[in-house]
């Protein structure tokens, strides 16, 4: 791959040698893994840690790239999450609580329609509408919010929006049915029998018992976006993560790649074990005594 | 003058994909203060539904409602979410069976007992816990003050049920509802919160309707005894004649299916024939009659075709002539 079309026996040991591809690969694997807490040395220079090795197609370190790219994916995670969490469990809730009425009725076909939709058709009709019809913003980008707050929300809503929709659409059905569940749980009857309103006994009794799950699902969600939103980052031409690793893909960047997928799934591990110190929050049956 | 509570022709019905459920089908009862209603009955009888419905907490959209039940000259049927809720946990109150599932496991148990307190009266979050450590002394908790930040899966499944009395007692309710609450007890703890109500009843005079399906627990808890099947009352008298001198064929048939001390453990138990009636489509006539094995002695086809009125007072629903009843009885 380094090495071209015309390349010699010799040439290929070389680039064998320094790439250390000359040696066992537990061996291999072994420098690798110890060069992401000291750094590492190859014949082009020090790598410091955390060293994920040289870029094939550009030569640099690859921490230096996530590093650059990471805050993108960060703000469209968060943002999106935050948008999704809000409004997803906020329908679930209203659909729950006017079960059977026209609310729910509304809420529960748009929520199909939600889910049949695809951030790709989406996104070029908020672009088209927004960005190039009625000229509301610019074309998404990123900026960072160090710099400018305002430009980072302006330049953030379109992808956040869009790519919360069919998350939205998976929120309200999981917390309406969720909620609904709840609502015919015998300690939700006692909480009625105590002739506590409908409100104390929906959010306080019901809520409580819907959290757990929804908790769980979104630990996962989030663990995922943060290894990159790729059609959201592909459709709005914004560089986080997911797009470095498509990137990577499609040049054979071996190095990037690998990296991309170890923070991806350190994200996705940290996020399950928020998730676990979360559940002792919620239900004190975890708790450990 | 009518009764402390006095359930008039109740009929409880639940619409379901299959058609309209007949759980409670013209029940009448009367209960004084101080006194204690037994309701005794198959799974499905309607017990539960019975009183469910006295709390007022049937799901509107699904249940329909007719008849009266008039607590302390208050009308409860048809009465608005608002007036209820102010009587729930507060005049009237009910203990549940599972306490495991019936308190919610997210909540101290101080927190489960003071809410209604606070709620009724009005009083602090301090006077609250205070309130709920002097009602978790009164059913029995030992170190009151501390079980009071426990969880409900911190405490046996005894004290869980003590604790569930606590709360549906912390507002001295006149009406006491108590759905199997000994059911998933094991025998000991089951005579202790027998116990414990009939005490707690002594202190504060107030009405008590056990449901239960263990004629055991019945003999020594309550005063009257309403046997319910098929959502009806079929026979109903003071707890000492019903038990001694059944007059129905199903008491008959659940005295006969309990184990006695006196006869021989090898002895078989002698199960009612059969399986409870779809409340769906009830058997016409006397709902009993298809499991009845006396409906043969009733002249002409009365059994299948006439339905049987419980008189007031003591009696039963059945058109055996009341000599037969008596002669059953005394067998």
């Amino acid at each position: 791959m380094s090495c071209g079309k015309n390349c010699t026996p010799d040439a290929l040991a070389v680039i064998n040698k320094n790439l250390g591809l000359d040696q066992p690969v537990p061996v291999q694997y072994w420098h690798y893994m110890v060069g992401i807490f000291t750094g590492r040395d190859f014949s082009v220079g020090h790598c410091p840690a955390p060293c994920f090795g040289y870029s094939f197609s550009n030569q640099q370190p690859v921490w230096g790239t996530i590093v650059d790219r990471f805050p993108t994916t960060l703000s469209i995670a968060l943002g999106g999450a935050a948008v999704f969490l809000t409004v997803g469990v906020g329908i679930g809730m209203l659909a729950a609580a006017f079960r059977g009425t026209w609310i729910d009725k509304v809420f529960s076909s748009l929520s199909l329609v939600g889910n049949a939709l695809q951030i790709y058709f989406v996104g070029v009709i908020a672009l088209a509408v927004f960005v190039s019809g009625l000229r509301w913003m610019d074309n998404p980008a990123y900026h960072p919010i160090t710099e400018d707050p305002v430009k980072w929300f302006t330049g953030m809503l379109i992808p956040w929006l869009v790519l919360s929709i069919i998350f939205i659409a998976n929120y309200s059905r999981m917390t309406r049915s969720q909620m609904i569940e709840q609502l015919t749980e015998d300690h939700v009857r006692t909480a009625r029998a105590k002739g506590l309103g409908r409100r104390a006994v929906f959010f306080r009794y019901a809520w409580r018992g819907a959290l757990a799950p929804i908790v769980t699902i979104f630990g996962i969600d989030l663990g995922s976006l943060f290894s990159g939103a790729v059609i959201t980052e592909f459709t709005f031409s914004l560089h986080g993560l997911g797009r470095l690793a498509v990137s990577s893909v499609s040049e054979t960047d071996l190095p990037t790649l690998m990296a991309v997928m170890l923070v991806g799934c350190t994200a996705i591990v940290v996020a399950n074990i928020v998730v676990d110190a979360a559940y002792a929050a919620i239900d004190p049956r975890v708790r450990l005594a | 003058m009518t009764a402390f509570l006095s359930v008039r022709d109740l009929r409880v019905r639940f619409s379901t994909e299959d058609g309209v459920v007949k759980a409670v089908d013209g029940l009448s009862f009367d209960l004084e203060r101080g006194r204690t209603l037994g309701i005794v009955g198959e799974s499905g009888s309607g017990k539960s539904v019975t009183n469910l419905a006295v709390l007022g907490l049937h799901d509107p959209r699904t249940t329909e409602i007719d008849g009266e039940i008039v607590l302390d000259g208050q009308e409860l049927t048809g009465a608005p979410e608002s007036v209820l809720e102010k009587l729930r946990g507060n005049t009237m109150a009910m203990v549940f069976q599972d306490s495991l599932t019936a308190l919610s496991p997210y909540y101290t148990v101080g927190r489960q007992i003071a809410e209604p307190y606070r709620k009724h009266t009005g009083a602090s979050r301090r006077e609250a816990r205070l309130r709920a450590i002097e009602m978790l002394r009164r059913v029995g908790i030992p170190n009151p003050a501390l079980r009071v930040d426990d969880y409900p899966h911190q405490f046996s499944g005894g004290m869980r049920q003590r604790a569930m009395i606590a709360m549906a007692l912390v507002c001295d309710p006149e009406l006491l509802i108590a759905d199997e609450p000994t059911t998933a007890l094991d025998v000991t703890v089951q005579a202790q919160i027998l116990d414990l109500l009939k005490e707690l009843q002594q202190q504060t005079g107030s009405a008590i309707v056990l449901i239960t399906h263990d004629l055991g627990v019945v003999a020594h808890t309550v005063d009257e005894l309403l046997v319910m099947y098929a959502g009806r009352a079929v026979e109903r008298g003071p707890v000492r004649e019903v038990l001694r001198s059944p007059q129905h064929p199903y008491t008959w048939g659940l005295l006969a299916s309990m184990p006695s001390l006196t006869s021989d453990v090898d002895a078989p138990l002698v199960p009612v024939p059969g399986a409870p009636p779809s409340l769906l489509a009830p058997p016409p006539g006397c709902p009993f009659h298809p499991r009845c094995g006396y409906a043969a002695e009733v002249p002409g086809d009365r059994c299948r075709t006439e339905r049987p009125e419980l008189p007031p007072g003591r009696g039963s629903a059945c058109h055996l002539p009341a000599e037969r009843k008596r002669r059953n009885a005394a067998r």
